[in-house]
């Protein structure tokens, strides 16, 4: 169709009125709430930090600066790398891929569970309880993370009234609250879109693979995961980005020694008061995370497309 | 291999809705068995009990002999169709088809050689790298058949298969699947709502209302010999007289209709005749049974005024009023190239041998 005539039938549909209203509104959501901020960034990270006085002044020209510290670290050490900062970020991407897995891994049972075996009311009991405790705001429930995982919190107690441990468990030093709260987080953006998939699926494909003596886990990989794939793809998606773009659950959680890379962006723009540099580091995050999630799309043959289905 | 399947009085429930009651039924094996009955009246239910996906609560199932409790769909000698296939949209053609070799771990080579068998036989050679999207309605039918029949059941369970098809489609499916059935020599149990596509097919059928089995015999038998009046107002058309038997002399009866007396042949079951003088009972009249008298004997006539007169090519379609009643009856004319030679309207006799009408103990009758 083109563009001419698709016009004229959208005015046709929702009249002038409404339609020049349609149109103004998702024209100012694209450019003043998800371009402007962004390209903003774009055009910060490309300057020096200069002290307001100078801002637009001669020395106010572009450069790689922000992104060479992020590489190199200062200028001075030539040769060297910023192994600071770039293990943070390796550990970043790695932990969140890690988080993605295991979501994955606890999710997939629950939205089958929900989306094929419970039926009814059992089963919209179900989801409610999972949505409640997010109606919690996040930095509460990180904090509520870190009591239960504080070395006199309920799970040291447990542990070492049942006689597990002898001594309590530094979780949070070991960072293992900090991975418990990330992969809690952002769970429900996992279990949904594989509830939405799985639900779809026809619950005669299942008993048709089993009618022909199937396994279990021949049925999961060979009828469900395939046909589960788009919901797969955009529950792990969303998981992965946010988890690496998680700020509230490692500051909070995080051990003394650890830092997310979100963690370094925040300092840059919040301590540092240096808003250029932390626009650098905050976009080679998001690229890094767009990039890794493509490849990941390209090694599973999934299209974009089907992931926003 | 083909294997008999045996229900001895099986029962199954819903908390408290009775979906099978007391159902008996000896399958031979290498038989075409239909179940038919009206839509709701629990045939899925029963074959999933075949089929092992749902335990009866009561009364056993046997296949080749074995009691089938507590064994699941994966481990029976059974293979299901279902009513809407259930194939596996991201799967091709072929690996549906030999889908059940792959669970068994049968080498890829192997499995498509198997695969392009069963497309030959299900006459689609050479189409098995296709999506089954790809394929029309009644393409996508003959592959669901030929992935079950892939894992060599010895008892092949069809739910409905054809009832997505279209008409033309479907009678061409019967005369294929009764064909499929013969070449592969299995059994076939299969469930319809469709009496043209139960009498055409099978070698027995079972006439199913509200989980009960109503009678279970070949396809002229039920239509010649039904032995309940749901069974002779379900299959076929037949005219209906409501009445009270007043004489029973052998295998005859005499009941008083709203129509007069008819004389009847009286239903048996095992046997036995099922009437007794002063008892509530239906008589079926064949549409095909009733004759214009013109001299002729017949044990019956009614006197009636044409109503009107329907032409259907091989047929005439003629609907009378009955004489000082309200009843309307129905009668089927072959068209022998005559004129029928009354006029709408005309007042005229028609009669009816009595071994033609059945006189049946009241029940519920099938909803029009
Ligand atoms: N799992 C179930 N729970 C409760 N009722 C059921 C269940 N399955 C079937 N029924 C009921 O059993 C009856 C028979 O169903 P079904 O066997 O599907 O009929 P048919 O296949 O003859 O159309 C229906 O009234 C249906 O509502
Ligand atoms: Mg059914």
């Amino acid at each position: 169709m083109n563009p001419r005539s698709y016009f004229q039938r959208f005015f046709l549909r929702n009249g002038r009125t409404l339609g020049t209203f349609i149109l103004v509104a998702v024209a100012f959501w694209i450019f003043i709430m998800i371009l402007m901020p962004q390209i903003f960034m774009v055009d910060f990270s490309f300057r020096h930090a200069l002290p307001p006085a100078k801002v637009g002044g001669a020395e106010d020209v572009y450069t790689l600066e922000h992104y060479q510290y992020a590489v190199y670290g200062s200028a001075k050490a030539e040769g060297e790398y910023n192994t600071v900062d770039l293990k943070v970020f390796g550990r970043t991407l790695l932990a969140a891929i890690f988080v993605t897995l295991f979501d994955l891994a606890l999710c997939y049972p629950i939205a089958y569970y929900l989306a094929q075996v419970a039926s009814g009311g059992w089963g919209r009991l179900m989801v409610l309880s999972l949505i409640v405790p997010f109606w919690v705001n996040e930095i509460l429930r990180a904090f509520a993370f870190r009591i239960m995982f504080g070395t006199t919190g309920v799970i040291n107690s447990a542990l070492m009234a049942t006689g597990v441990l002898d001594e309590p468990y530094d979780f949070i030093r070991e960072d293992w609250a900090l991975y418990a709260g990330l992969g809690y987080a952002f769970i429900l953006l996992m279990i949904f879109p594989l509830y939405n998939a799985i639900e779809s699926l026809d619950k005669n494909q299942i008993e048709a693979a089993r009618d022909m003596g199937a396994s279990w886990l021949r049925i999961h990989f060979r009828v469900v995961v395939p046909f589960a794939k788009p919901g797969i793809s955009s529950g792990c998606t969303m998981v992965f980005m946010l988890t690496a773009g998680a700020l509230a659950a490692p500051q909070i959680l995080g051990g003394p020694s650890s830092l997310w890379f979100t963690q370094i962006v925040f300092q840059w723009f919040n301590q540092g008061n240096n808003w250029n540099r932390g626009s650098a580091y905050a976009l080679i995050l998001l690229a890094s995370t767009i990039v890794m999630v493509l490849i990941a799309m390209r090694i599973f043959k999934v299209k974009l497309g089907e992931t926003i289905r | 291999m083909s294997a008999d399947v045996q229900l001895d009085g099986v029962w199954i429930k819903f908390g408290d809705f009775v979906a099978a009651r007391d159902v008996n039924i000896q399958i031979k094996e290498g038989e075409f068995f239909s179940f038919l009955g009206p839509s709701g009246c629990g045939k899925t239910t029963l074959l999933r009990a075949v089929s092992g996906f749902l335990e009866p609560s009561d009364g056993t199932v046997r296949i080749g002999g074995d009691d089938m409790a507590g064994i699941g769909p994966n481990k029976r000698p059974t293979a299901l169709i279902f009513q809407n296939l259930a194939l596996f949209p991201l799967m091709t053609v072929w690996e549906n088809i030999a889908f059940a070799l792959e669970v068994r771990g049968v080498r890829r080579a192997e499995r498509r050689k198997k695969a392009e068998e069963l497309l030959e036989l299900i006459a689609l050679p050479g189409q098995g790298d296709k999506m089954c999207h790809e394929l029309s309605g009644g393409q996508r039918q003959r592959v669901a058949i030929a992935r079950a029949l892939c894992a060599e059941p010895d008892v092949l369970l069809l739910d409905e298969p054809l009832s997505a098809l279209d008409l033309k489609l479907r009678q061409h499916m019967r005369t294929e699947l009764r064909a499929i059935q013969q070449r592969v020599g299995i059994t076939f149990i299969y469930i319809t709502h469709d009496q043209g596509e139960a009498l055409t097919m099978s070698d027995h059928v079972a006439v199913m209302r509200e989980g009960i089995i109503e009678q279970v015999a070949d396809g002229s038998t039920l239509y010649d010999r039904p032995e309940t009046a749901f069974v002779a107002s379900f299959v076929g058309e037949n005219n209906l007289f409501r009445g009270r038997v007043a004489e029973v002399t052998g295998e005859q009866a005499v009941v008083d209709t709203n129509v007069g007396p008819i004389r009847a042949r009286m239903a048996t079951h095992e046997g036995e005749a099922q009437l007794k003088p002063h008892e509530e009972a239906f008589v079926f009249v064949r549409p095909e049974s009733l004759k214009f008298v013109n001299g002729g004997e017949f044990d019956n006539a009614i006197q009636a005024q044409i109503h009107q007169q329907e032409f259907e090519g091989n047929l005439w379609q003629v609907f009378l009023d009955v004489a000082n009643s309200d009843k309307r009856i129905k009668m089927s004319l072959v068209n022998d190239g005559r004129s029928l030679g009354h006029e709408t309207g005309s007042d005229v006799t028609i009669g009816f041998k009595a071994e033609l009408a059945v006189a049946l103990p009241q029940g519920p009758l099938a909803a029009e």
